[in-house]
This record gives C-alpha cells, sequence and structure tokens, in this order.
C-alpha cells in the first residue's frame, strides 16, 4: 500500500509575517514550518502503517513550494514517513488553489509510477492560506473520491470507514480505496519525531521535481496564471480601546443591547 | 581539539524544547507545590525515546550519541529541574549501570522497559555514614543457599520509590579483600522484594517533584544471579559511569542557567522603576551580562566534555581522540563550574526579580531552590576540586 501525505511548508504563525511588494506572502523573511494541521495527516498515515501488521506500507512525504520548503519534507521524513518528493520550480511562486491542485495531481500521479497509489492524505486547511479546498480540487482533477474532515480511520484491506465531524452532524462513510482524505485536527496528536527519526531521516530518499519533470506548462500556473488578484493588503489596525458602558443609572443592559445590535451580532 | 554542536542536536533540541514547553512547562509549579511525581509525563518522555537516547537499538534504544542526552537533560532541565534530574538519574544511574555491566539476561530482563520509560531504576550507594567516603558502605549482602542476603540502609536514592520503579542496584559489603579493606559489589534488588522498603519520600529544599528515598534492607533476599557485574569490582564500577553523570548534571546546570537568563532578559526589559525599564540600569543590566558569561562558559565547559565523550567512543569527528583522562578532567571541571554557577545565577536571577524573586509566583523562585543540590549530588564541589587538583598531579589527600 501507498499512502501520498501533503506537506506544506508554511510561514511560522508565531512569527511576524510580512507581504511582498506583489502581495503574495513573504516567504523568505519568515521562519517557516511544516504546516501543523499537515502534521495530523502524517500522524494519521503513520497510524495506518504501524496498524497494517505483515503488509508493506509506504508514507511518501509529498511538498510543492521553495526551496526551504524541503523543511517539511524532513521534518515528515524525521517523525517516520519513509521517502520525499519536492516539486519546486520558479515559476510556481504565487500559484492559486487551481494551479497548486494541479501541480499536485501532476506529482501524485508521477509517484503512482512506480506502484499505485492508494490514499492521498491531506489536512484539513493550511496555517497560511486557510483554504481547505485543495483537497477537494486534488481529488476532482485526480478522479478520485473525496472524503474530507475525517476524524477516525479504520482500514480493512482496500476498505476505510472515516467518521467526519461536520459542523451539524457527525457522519461514518465509507469508502473503497483509492481516495483522498483530509483529516482534522482531533485526528489524535501528532507525534514529535524521536532523536532515531532525526538521525534516520537523513538516510531517506528524497526527490526533487520541477514542473518540466511533472510535464506541467509553466505558462499555466504562478502569479500570473492565478484566478484571483490581489489588488492590496494592509497589516489589520491596531487594536483600539473598547466601548465602557458605565451604568449610572440602570441603563446600563439597553446600552449593551443597543451596541450588540448596531453591529449586528443580534 | 574542536568541537560544535551538530545541526542534528540543534534539531533534535527543538524538538525536546516544544515537548518541554508544552507538556512540562505549565504544570512544573503545580507539581513542585504538590510535591507530585508525574508518573504520565515520565512515560510522555520515554515515549519521545529520552530514556533511550544512548541505548542501543536491540534494547528500544535509539544507539545516539551521549551529547543528545545532554541537549535532552538541558532542555527539560531549562523549564523543570525536577524532571532534568529524573531523566539524568534514570539514564545515568539507572540504565548505565545494567547497560554496562549486566549480563545479556539482566540486561534483555530490565533494559527494555527502562529505556521505553516504563519503568524507572535507581542507584543506591549513599548510606548515612557514607557519602563523598562511599568506601565506607556498611550495607551487608550475604550469599546464603544460591541467594543473596541484604542487610543495611541506603539514603538519598533518585527514582527509587516511585510507583514505576523496577529494580534499584545497590553497592554491599560481600567480604573482605585479603588487605583487609571491604570488598563491595552491586546487587540489583527488584522493587518489592520483601524485605526491601523504600520510606518515605524526603522533604527536601528543592526538586519536589523528584522521586527520592531512604531505603531500608532487612533480611531481603535476592538470587544469585542478581549480581551486577562482577563480585568485588561494585564500587569502581559506580566510578566509572560517574563521569557521564557529572557531565550530565552539568547540562542540568546549563538548562538552569538558560532559564535564568530567559527570565531575566525578559523581567528586565518589562519591570520599570524611576520611570524607565529596570535593564536601562547599569547596576542591574551588568549582573545579566554576568549571567549570560556564565551561562556561554558552562555551555561549552559541559559539550566539550560531552563532545570528548563522544569522540573517545568514536562518533564525534573534529580532531584527535582524547584521552580517558584528559575526559576524567574536563567533567570534573564541567561539573564544577556549571553548577556553581547555576547557584551564582539563580541568586542574580532572583535579584532581578527583587520581591518577586522571593514570591512562590514566579518559576524564578522554584529553580533558586533546586540549584543548590547541583553542587552536591554526584560528587560535591569539593570533590570536584580534589579530583581536578589530583588530575593537576598534586598530592591532595
Ligand atoms: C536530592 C539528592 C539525590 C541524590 N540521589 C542519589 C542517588 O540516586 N544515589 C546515590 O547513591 N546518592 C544520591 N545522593 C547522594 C549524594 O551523592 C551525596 O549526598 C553526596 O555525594 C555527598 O555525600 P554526603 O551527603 O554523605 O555528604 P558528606 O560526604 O558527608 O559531605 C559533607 C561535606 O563535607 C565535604 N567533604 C567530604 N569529604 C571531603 C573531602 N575528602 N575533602 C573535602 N571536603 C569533603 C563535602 O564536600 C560536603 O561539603 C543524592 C543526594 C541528594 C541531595
Amino acid at each position: 500500500m501507498k499512502i501520498v501525505v501533503l506537506v506544506k511548508y508554511v510561514p511560522d504563525a508565531t512569527a511576524d509575517r510580512q507581504f511582498e511588494s506583489d502581495h503574495t506572502v513573504d516567504r523568505a523573511g519568515v521562519p517557516g514550518l511544516l504546516s501543523e494541521l499537515d502534521e495530523y495527516a502524517v500522524e494519521q498515515a503513520l497510524q495506518l502503517k504501524e496498524k497494517a501488521e505483515g503488509e508493506d506500507v509506504e508514507v511518501v512525504a509529498l511538498t510543492v513550494g521553495p526551496e526551504a520548503a524541503a523543511e517539511a519534507v524532513k521534518k515528515a521524513l524525521q517523525m517516520g514517513a519513509d521517502s520525499g518528493v519536492h516539486v519546486t520550480d520558479e515559476a510556481i511562486a504565487g500559484s492559486d488553489y487551481l494551479a497548486t491542485s494541479q501541480v499536485l495531481a501532476a506529482a501524485v500521479r508521477k509517484v503512482g509510477e512506480s506502484g499505485a497509489v492508494d490514499l492521498v492524505l491531506c489536512g484539513m486547511a493550511s496555517t497560511d492560506a486557510s483554504g481547505s479546498v485543495v483537497p477537494a480540487m486534488l481529488a476532482e482533477r485526480l478522479d478520485l473520491p473525496q472524503v474530507t474532515l475525517g476524524s477516525v480511520i479504520e482500514r480493512q484491506g482496500d476498505q476505510v470507514r472515516i467518521k467526519r465531524d461536520g459542523d451539524t452532524s457527525t457522519e461514518v462513510i465509507g469508502a473503497t480505496l483509492p481516495i483522498v482524505l483530509s483529516v482534522t485536527d482531533q485526528s489524535g496528536e501528532a507525534r514529535y519525531p524521536s532523536f532515531k527519526g532525526i538521525m534516520a531521516a537523513k538516510k531517506k530518499p528524497v526527490e526533487t521535481w520541477s514542473l518540466a519533470d511533472l510535464g506541467v506548462d509553466a505558462g499555466e500556473v504562478g502569479l500570473d496564471a492565478a484566478w484571483s488578484k490581489v489588488e492590496a493588503a494592509e497589516a489589520r489596525p491596531p487594536r483600539t480601546q473598547g466601548e465602557i458602558v458605565t451604568d449610572e443609572d440602570g441603563s446600563g443592559a439597553t446600552a449593551l443591547v443597543d451596541f450588540l445590535a448596531s453591529k449586528k451580532f443580534i | 581539539m574542536s568541537f560544535e554542536i551538530s545541526e542534528d542536536h540543534e534539531q533534535f533540541r527543538r524538538v525536546v524544547r516544544d515537548f518541554a514547553e508544552k507538556t512540562i512547562a505549565p504544570h512544573a509549579a503545580q507539581w513542585d507545590r504538590d510535591h507530585h511525581f508525574p508518573v504520565d509525563v515520565v512515560h510522555q518522555m520515554g515515549d519521545l525515546g529520552l530514556f533511550g537516547l544512548t541505548a542501543p537499538e536491540e534494547l528500544g534504544g535509539a544507539d545516539g550519541d551521549f551529547t543528545s542526552l545532554c541537549v535532552a537533560i538541558e532542555e527539560i532541565g531549562r523549564v523543570d529541574q525536577s524532571m532534568g534530574i529524573t531523566l539524568e538519574a534514570a539514564v545515568g544511574l539507572g540504565i548505565n549501570p545494567i547497560q554496562t555491566f549486566g549480563t545479556p539476561e539482566q540486561q534483555q530482563t530490565w533494559l527494555p522497559d527502562l529505556v521505553a520509560g516504563r519503568t524507572l531504576a535507581g542507584f543506591g550507594l549513599t548510606e548515612p555514614g557514607a557519602g563523598s567516603d562511599a568506601g565506607a558502605t556498611r550495607t551487608r549482602a550475604e550469599l546464603r543457599d544460591g541467594e543473596w542476603v541484604v542487610n543495611g540502609a541506603k539514603q538519598f536514592i533518585t527514582n527509587s520509590g516511585s510507583e514505576i520503579t523496577s529494580v534499584v542496584t545497590v553497592t554491599a559489603r560481600t567480604g573482605e579483600r585479603p588487605d583487609g579493606r571491604p570488598e563491595l559489589s552491586a546487587i540489583m534488588l527488584p522493587s518489592g522484594t520483601p524485605g526491601f522498603t523504600a520510606e518515605k519520600a524526603y522533604d527536601k529544599l528543592g526538586w519536589h517533584a523528584s522521586d527520592t528515598h531512604p531505603l531500608s534492607f532487612s533480611d531481603a533476599r535476592v538470587p544469585e544471579d542478581h549480581l551486577l557485574g562482577e563480585r568485588g569490582r561494585g564500587y569502581a564500577q559506580f566510578l566509572a559511569t560517574l563521569d557521564d553523570g557529572r557531565v550530565a548534571i552539568a547540562a542540568l546546570a546549563v538548562g538552569c542557567l538558560q532559564a535564568c537568563l530567559d527570565m531575566s532578559v525578559q523581567y528586565a526589559g518589562e519591570r520599570t522603576t524611576f520611570g524607565v525599564p529596570i535593564g536601562r540600569k547599569q547596576g542591574l543590566a551588568f549582573q545579566v551580562a554576568d549571567l549570560e558569561v556564565m551561562l556561554a562558559a558552562s555551555r561549552q565547559l559541559t559539550y566539550r566534555a560531552a563532545w570528548m565523550r563522544d569522540a573517545m567512543a568514536g562518533r564525534a569527528g573534529g580532531g584527535s581522540t582524547p584521552s580517558m583522562q584528559d575526559f576524567k578532567q574536563a567533567a570534573a571541571v564541567a561539573k564544577l563550574y556549571a553548577t556553581e554557577a547555576a547557584v551564582t545565577g539563580t541568586r542574580i536571577a532572583t535579584q532581578v526579580f527583587g520581591g518577586y524573586g522571593f514570591m512562590e509566583e514566579y518559576p524564578v523562585t522554584r529553580f533558586y531552590r533546586d540549584a543548590k543540590v547541583l553542587e552536591i549530588g554526584e560528587g560535591t564541589s569539593e570533590v570536584q576540586r580534589m579530583l581536578i587538583a589530583r588530575g593537576l598531579g598534586l598530592p591532595v589527600e
């Protein structure tokens, strides 16, 4: 069985994040890391591998991103993934969701050339763009069924049962592999890499592919090909002091209700 | 001779730091107040592989180097000295003697669980009448009908009475040498052996969340094969593992100093008096500068000694292989300097905090209480000075 986990390299959410002059996120000036939400996907992949007694399961960590994004793959390998793929190409910079999913789909197909991919695992969103749409787009491009927001995964052969946590209900979905599956942050704490894992990761194979290797036309991706364009981006204004209602004559409650109504909270 | 901390070690440091900040730091003050030994966290540290860093892979270890263990002890100790010593003693006193001197059967029996952090082991050398002078050991073990019968007492033994302690190795007199001096051997006493009691835990100045007990033995019987290593070599064997322990304690001191520096720099920038942050005042800022110097020097000495240990085992690059003598000296130098710096450093840090430095509200107070024992355990400062002077060829008694 072969599992591809998508791992995105994102700017550290605890650092000061900046935009470039073309309004894309400044990825060079900010320390980056493997998106925390993707760590859950890596964890689920590793658990599936560990539970598959006697069966050979290969976990491939796949990232699309600049040179530094190799760090995301490395982290996944340190956690226990078997091999890595890093798709990097100048032309990819500034790609929107559609282009990103196109590159990812081509990369998953290429991974599949050396043995069919049974499962593509992703996080529920990235911690930077928070779009949550890539798994669905990828499934469409790969012509695979998609299950999103999984919190519990059980597999028997090519059958999987997935507990899906929606806003209003919890569903249990049965599916036949291969599928694209995204998992939530409720699926189970991601493990830390061990020292052994860190040392072992250095010896694990990582392939670096360009758009040409994938047969993707550079003109179809990148900032210029994006369907949407960011015209302006400004830092959020600093918080101002809130309104203080002093209740001296019993009109406090009315003032509060008026305030909430004016902001359309009620 | 040259050394530097490798990128692998730095990455591992970030992992342990992340773990320590998420799993240990938020609870350290509470455990300290309650004198609570958090067994679940020991298991989590085990899951992270910390107890098996230097153990062989066949026994579940990472077959890593000694430097990686020092990094882990430093980072755990940076947020909680109690858990730092728990790790240090578990590996240095619990696992190491069994790994180094145990028979394959003894290793198979005890190490897999110890290495995984499922259980803990202790090493009991110190007695009411024998600490620095460990040769004055009075605990006896007699071989009767294929069993060792142990009588006596030990004191101040770390990890010896927790609910997950599986075994304590103790030094005991097993006879007399031809020259009239006692023959000392090491005997393994599994927890729960009738006649072996871990008495009530101590009330200590610091390390409140670490497990320390007096032990008593009254006709405690174990099979003959519970002898660890060679008969008559108990003390010598223990000494052989002590050099590593000194460096590991130095790493714990480095963690303490790093915590002191981080807390002091932050507070010196926040707290204002006379209309400006206290860090603007030279009288205060220069003390923090001294702290940085002590930290940097301690760190260098500690990791240099760790590097020497790894280089001797053929696991480190960068220069010629140090001799055992060089390493012993470096270990004593690192232990002495780093632990005394930690005591001075915590004094400076509490001073930076003014009255709050005396209140349990801030962790700096806990570090102040925890630091003192660093100058005592695994060889007092006086003993280190004695060793260093002897290393210089001086005829010290
Ligand atoms: C919290 C804690 C945990 C411990 N854990 C363990 C453990 O797990 N296992 C274990 O076996 N022990 C353990 N110890 C014991 C520790 O190693 C001893 O306390 C230490 O070695 C000192 O021995 P002592 O207490 O008998 O002091 P003493 O030897 O009585 O020393 C008293 C003072 O005299 C000084 N002194 C002694 N001899 C000389 C000399 N020749 N020249 C100059 N000065 C000298 C000492 O430096 C010290 O200042 C622990 C101690 C503590 C406090």
